[in-house]
């Protein structure tokens, strides 16, 4: 706490030793996964004997694998504008409005990030084998619609609460009406958090397993339900691939978003 | 005064808030609704589904696994979890900031990525395995997949972000100065800990124990794939009774009851941290 190097005793060395232990736990599997998916060996070994591609060309080249990737986009997509959408007149909802019970809705919008992920995901695969819906993208799209709700609620609600409500005053003093405020004022400044919540409403999606496990038929699978089928026989070192590639998805969304905040920072003021 | 601001207002509220609602309530609650009544309605109500859980022993002997695995994967995530929180908030903010991006990236990783990468650790002829047995550490390849130890590797790894992010979303709001007045005092380094920052981080360990705890009861991938054949949880009951048995109102029984416990437990946990705060520190 401020007084780095000038105390620091053995207590505090090996608290920070066992820090950097711990970073090294939760980064290393996943580094490890991305070095293994360019091996050349045929079984999975680390490090790995040679470098080649052969995996990605396996995943890139397999029908199945390449119509999963199809589904997963679609799904996640649909996800995307749904979530956004919703999420976002919630969120102005929340934030903006005077209402009662307000802590309440909050609690409903947050809940499906509690509620375990099987039981929704049960739960609607009961409700759409009445309604002969499963295997049905928007099925799937629907169910993480519900799941991305929160993330995408909880994003652009701290967006608008760091912006300066004086902007939009300044506007309706100066004649605009409601609407307008919001379309010319409000949404410009709070753009890259509203993007930002897209991008994670979309990985939410594309990196969910369960409610596709229980909605999808034979012939639709999305790219988690692939994988998950294939771990079911074998670590076949495709996955690996095939994870690299999930792992590459979540840190461009990372990384989009940092950009977008930083943006939004410097536009919000 | 049908038209008052207020009421107004209201109005534009539900309006904003209708299409979410609507969505929430027709693809989650009433879903949800509709596993409360399976569990209790068999051509007739009946409570049929719950005696059974009571009755037949092995379907308590899940519930106790399930509970024990909760409570050692909670245990593992405190003790890792804990140092590393303390160390984000006291290190420079810059440094903090690109030691965070690896908590979070884990975090926003797909958990059956997360689990495949276990499982490519941990297999008989896995990577640990090749190099314990290359550096002689172990004669042969140890059992360390499908078993309760995998299990708990495993679980550990998916969960150990909510931990720290519900720490260092605590922890952040720790006035520094508390601390540095305890030393001017004369408190020692652990004396200050003990008595001053670790009674203020309080919230965050009730938190994020009780997050860890929830979110281990209902899991379900990662025991799936990486535990062995005794080692069931509840959420993997319910898929099998789904999926094999097609026992659907003895499923939906087990989940109303998993689904008990999980709001009881975040209704606990809400009292401590809010979790908006939790997933802030991981997204903005």
């Amino acid at each position: 706490m401020g007084d780095e190097g000038q105390r620091t005793g053995p207590g505090t060395v090996a608290v920070r030793a066992w820090a950097g232990v711990v970073l090294v736990f939760l980064l290393a599997p996943v580094l490890i996964i991305l070095v293994v998916s360019f091996s050349a060996a045929d079984y999975l070994t680390f490090p790995p004997p040679g470098l080649s591609l052969r995996w990605y060309r396996r995943f890139f080249g397999v029908p199945s694998w390449r119509q999963a990737i199809g589904v997963s986009v679609q799904v996640a997509s649909l996800t995307m504008v749904f979530a956004t959408g919703l999420g976002l007149l919630a969120a102005l909802a929340l934030v903006r409005g005077r209402f009662r019970r307000k802590g309440l809705v909050y609690a409903l919008l947050l809940s499906p990030a509690i509620v375990p992920t099987v039981i929704t995901a049960i739960a609607l695969y009961f409700f759409f084998v009445r309604l002969k819906a499963t295997g049905s993208i928007l099925a799937m799209a629907l169910g993480h619609t519900v799941l991305a709700l929160p993330v995408v609620v909880i994003i652009i609600a701290a967006t608008l609460q760091g912006f300066d409500v004086r902007y939009e005053q300044a506007a309706l003093s100066l004649g605009a009406s409601r609407l307008t405020a919001l379309r010319r004022i409000t949404l410009p400044l709070i753009a890259p958090g509203v993007l930002s919540a897209a991008l994670f409403a979309f990985l939410t999606s594309f990196d969910e397993l369960l409610i596709p496990l229980f909605l999808s038929g034979v012939e639709v699978q999305t790219l988690t339900v692939r994988i998950w089928n294939s771990l079911q026989l074998e670590v076949d070192p495709t996955i690996a691939a095939v994870s690299s590639f999930l792992i590459g998805v979540t840190t461009a969304v990372l990384g989009a978003s940092a950009f977008l905040r930083r943006r939004g920072e410097t536009a919000g003021g | 005064m049908a038209r008052s601001p207020e009421r107004q207002e209201r109005w534009r509220s539900l309006l904003l808030l209708g299409p979410a609602l609507v969505v929430l309530g027709a693809f989650f609650v009433y879903p949800l609704f509709g596993i409360l009544t399976r569990s209790v309605y068999k051509a007739g109500y009946t409570l049929d589904a719950y005696r059974q859980i009571v009755r037949v022993p092995v379907y308590l002997t899940v519930f106790g696994l399930t509970f024990r695995t909760a409570a050692l994967v909670t245990l593992c995530c405190l003790l890792l979890g804990y140092p590393l929180a303390y160390v984000l908030v006291s290190v420079r903010p810059r440094r903090a900031r690109l030691l965070t991006i690896v908590v979070v990236l884990p975090f926003f990783t797909s958990i059956i990525v997360r689990t495949y990468a276990w499982m490519v650790l941990l297999g008989r002829n896995g990577l640990v395995n090749q190099w314990l047995v290359a550096l002689g550490l172990a004669p042969a390849p140890l059992p360390l997949l499908y078993n309760q130890a995998g299990v708990l590797v495993g679980m550990t790894y998916v969960l150990l972000p909510f931990m720290v992010l519900t720490l260092f979303s605590v922890m952040r709001g720790i006035d520094p100065a508390l601390v540095r007045a305890a030393h001017s005092l004369g408190a020692s380094r652990a004396q200050a800990f003990v008595r001053v920052f670790l009674p203020l981080s309080w919230p965050g360990i009730a938190g994020g124990t009780l997050l860890v705890f929830i979110l281990a009861l209902g899991f379900f991938i990662t025991p799936a794939l990486m535990g062995g054949p005794s080692d069931i949880m509840i959420a993997m009951l319910i898929e099998r009774e789904v999926e094999i048995t097609l026992n659907w109102s003895f499923a939906s029984a087990l989940a109303v009851i998993l689904l008990a416990l999980t709001l009881a437990g975040f209704a606990l946990y809400s009292r401590a941290v809010r979790l908006e705060r939790v997933f802030e520190g991981g997204t903005t």
